[in-house]
């Protein structure tokens, strides 16, 4: 039976561990997630908020592979789920030109074997995807802006065609004119590709701009689930009214 | 290419200490690279009529108590110290960095096992390190570059194995691994790369150890066996003649003292590029 849905989370318990450096004392370990369950239609962008450790992040790395160590099931309907992490100066090595960085996607992929030109002109497709001129190839990540960096981490993204885009607070780190075109960007992206993206953003206005569909959390457990235009005109929860209140956008 | 090329010139002349250092290294090799082909006499030849004259035209450093040229000898000593400095630091750097670089990627158990040996290794000075392996191995320039290299080991380890650690939380780390890079790909490809500045002025302070620790190990007679010499051999074969002829204690000692500063200048130098 084939997944008709992209992404389909139930009872996700993530944990971190807590590393003691006692010679006798156990790990512990902390949970940080408390039976999340949501799934994701295909070509849906959802965004996740909540305020600074409710565990978007967490949630972002169990749907990646980065953190392993969780209960509960999470399926997912395409391999190679792809992340755009949030500070664009730290995500890009900096001893690499754009373009070795751009083809490394490539040139690590088990699935398929890319000659050279093809990998090439893998490059210069995505990063016309993503606006960004082809000289910059041979430009190193710190000759770069915050806003072209950031252009480059989603096309790094892109490379072998996700059909599911995490982006971990991909704006927060810009200036806000910055900030409205990366949205743009994925927004063009979203519809041009088909993928589907989950946003995650403590910024509710940013995630009315691109969302259809809004998930809120607070403490490791979601709060409301619904359709962003439904949430934000009708609040259920208490807290989703308190955070659209600090946002400025509810009375 | 010629672009980048003018662009490296111009960086080495603005740098006073990557210029010093260009300058005084450069003097150096070039004596050593034509003794590859000439020099004024033959180095092992003796005359018992010239015995311990100073410095002169015929002699520009003088003789030595066989009546041997002392300038000749330099630049054969000079040679052969470069050699096991080099050869000393590429053993231990290699070696190094690859023990550094896994034990910081990995962590775990097997770092806290390698690094207790490294710790333990580096509790014994590095020459008392080499004289008890060439105390086991035999005397000989060979054995001495061997030994003198693995006691340069567990400084290469330390100083990969901490920049390791630096980059391998970061996030490009991260989402390099995000796209499946294999473990050996993301120590050689993505990581060695950042520290190669670090790398390269502990590679020169290194050399610089080395010639240091050839020089007094020479002088303790485990270095290189007469006729032949090394600067620490002449040292201390000059040191009983040291009031009597001073130029011939001098002048292997000057060429020593000019090897290091030259390095560490340019270790000093390629630091401040990063």
């Amino acid at each position: 039976m084939s997944e008709d849905k992209v992404l389909r989370a139930s009872n996700l318990n993530v944990f971190y561990k807590n590393r003691k450096r006692k010679l006798f004392s156990k790990n512990k370990k902390i949970q940080i997630l408390h039976d999340v369950t949501f799934d994701m239609e295909e070509g849906e962008v959802l965004a996740i908020a909540g305020e600074s450790g409710c565990g978007k992040s967490t949630l972002a790395r169990a749907i990646v592979g980065i953190n392993k160590d969780y209960t509960g099931e999470l399926k997912q309907k395409y391999e190679g789920p792809q992340m755009v992490f949030q500070d664009p100066y730290s995500s890009l090595n900096p001893s690499k030109k754009i373009g070795w960085l751009m083809e490394e996607p490539l040139k690590v992929d088990k699935k398929r074997k890319w000659t050279k030109e093809e990998r090439l002109a893998r490059v210069k497709e995505v990063m016309k995807e993503v606006e960004l001129p082809i000289e910059m190839m041979d430009r190193y990540p710190s000759q770069l802006s915050g806003g072209q960096r950031q252009r480059v981490c989603i096309g790094i993204a892109l490379m072998r065609y996700p059909k599911l885009l995490i982006a971990d607070e991909p704006v927060s780190a810009l200036d806000v004119t910055i900030q409205s075109q990366i949205m743009e960007l994925l927004r063009t992206l979203h519809k041009k590709l088909g993928i589907s993206i989950i946003f995650i953003s403590h910024d509710l206005r940013v995630v009315y701009q691109i969302s259809d569909h809004v998930m809120i959390m607070k403490d490791g457990k979601i709060v409301e689930h619904g359709k962003t235009d439904d949430v934000y005109r009708n609040p259920q929860a208490e807290y989703t009214k308190k955070l659209l209140k600090a946002a400025g956008i509810r009375k | 290419m010629k672009n980048k090329y003018s662009v490296f010139l111009k960086k080495i002349r603005k740098d006073p200490y990557m210029c010093a250092g260009v300058i005084i290294t450069g003097i150096i090799l070039l004596m050593i690279i034509v003794g590859l082909f000439w020099m004024p006499y033959e180095p092992t030849k003796m005359n018992a009529a010239e015995k311990l004259k100073g410095i002169s035209f015929k002699h520009i450093m003088g003789t030595d108590n066989m009546g041997r040229d002392v300038f000749s000898r330099v630049m054969y000593g000079s040679r052969v110290t470069l050699l096991i400095a080099l050869g000393t630091v590429f053993i231990g750097a290699f070696v190094g960095t690859i023990i550094g670089a896994l034990t910081g990627y990995y962590g775990g158990i097997f770092d806290e096992v390698t690094m207790r040996v490294i710790d333990a290794m580096f509790a014994f000075p590095s020459i008392l390190l080499a004289l008890v392996i060439v105390s086991v191995f035999g005397t000989g320039w060979i054995q001495l570059l061997v030994s003198l290299g693995i006691a340069f080991i567990p400084s290469f380890a330390r100083i990969v194995r901490g920049e390791v650690l630096r980059c391998r939380n970061t996030d490009y780390v991260e989402s390099a691994k995000l796209q499946g890079v294999s473990d050996a790909r993301m120590i050689f490809a993505h990581i060695l790369p950042n520290i190669k500045g670090v790398l390269a002025s502990s590679i020169l302070i290194g050399f610089n150890n080395a010639v240091l620790a050839e020089a007094g190990l020479s002088y303790l007679g485990v270095g290189s066996q007469p006729p032949y010499a090394s600067l620490g051999k002449m040292l201390s074969d000059a040191q009983q003649y040291m009031f009597t002829t001073p130029s011939y204690c001098l002048c292997p000692g000057l060429v020593i003292v000019l090897m290091v500063l030259g390095f560490s200048f340019l270790g000093e130098g390629i630091r401040r590029w990063e």
